[in-house]
């Protein structure tokens, strides 16, 4: 999968708030299919699908214990999502950042002129 | 951090961005209207400077930015017009980059609200088209986060963190 798409399915994954209530669930730990239908008042195979669908994304994947099969977290994945997103930000974040600077200067020269 | 930037999706060609700035708006539209500020702050990646920032702020008038990468001197160029200006609380432009990577032209509406002192600052960014909007979110270029991706960036922050 070219890197784009991949970041399309992460991100189309992450959009869902149960979705992201299991990543975070899994970020304390790998969970069975059960424990993580827990906490939520949905079924085992709506839960299921919810899992195949960060399964696809490369967000999760399974253990190889017999039976049970617990779910866990691919770190990796979740921080390269995390890189791009924070590209965006750090840019705009970086001119708000100056636009602070830049505001302090301005309110002491309002000062200083009133003060006149 | 003190001051967060929020950035979403608004109906289906919308971007908006809204952070919060101590100061009295009038000096947050001075610093967006005036070219001798602009060129302090609106810069973009670290390396890159502003050789051209000029500003004619009335309705009609138009802009040019450029920027310039100094190490290898690359340069990204946009303008556009200005279609209101109500100093200190609007401003309505036209923005369209010289190599524009999206069809047509977008629609930037910047709104500063002043409370106790403080502005928030909204700017709408409206695209031609959803088509347009979703290929800025996904060029890597400036503007594009997801008001789920905002949201997720706590869950991506605690989970990468849990991870190490």
């Amino acid at each position: 999968m070219q890197a784009t798409h991949r970041l399309d399915a992460v991100f189309a994954a992450l959009a869902d708030p149960t979705r992201r209530a299991i990543i975070a669930r899994l970020a304390s730990g790998q969970a069975s299919v059960m424990e993580l239908a827990e906490p939520f008042a949905m079924s085992q195979p709506a839960i299921s699908k919810h899992l195949k669908v960060l399964e696809r994304a490369g967000l999760i994947s399974r253990g190889r214990e017999a039976q049970r099969r617990p779910r866990r977290l691919e770190a990796k994945r979740l921080e390269d999502a995390d890189k791009w997103l924070e590209r965006y930000r750090k840019l705009w974040e970086a001119n708000y950042q100056r636009l602070d600077t830049l505001l302090e200067q301005l309110k002491t020269q309002e000062k200083e002129r009133k003060s006149r | 951090m003190k001051h967060a930037l929020t950035i979403t999706k608004s109906g289906d060609r919308d971007l908006v961005m809204t952070r919060e700035f101590d100061a009295p708006r009038k000096l947050v539209y001075d610093a967006h209207t005036k070219p001798d500020l602009v060129r302090q702050w609106l810069l973009g990646p670290p390396g890159w400077t502003m050789p051209v920032c000029d500003m004619d702020v009335r309705v009609g008038g138009t802009y040019r930015w450029v920027w310039r990468k100094e190490t290898d001197g690359s340069e990204m160029g946009m303008g556009g017009v200005y279609r209101e200006v109500k100093a200190p609380e609007r401003l309505v432009t036209t923005e369209k980059f010289d190599e524009a990577w999206y069809p047509g032209e977008s629609l930037n509406t910047l709104v500063l609200v002043e409370q106790g002192g403080r502005t928030t600052l909204t700017q709408t960014m409206r695209y031609e088209s959803p088509a347009a909007r979703e290929a800025v979110i996904k060029s890597g270029m400036e503007k594009g986060v997801e008001a789920s991706y905002d949201r997720l960036a706590d869950v991506l922050a605690a989970s990468a963190a849990n991870q190490r």
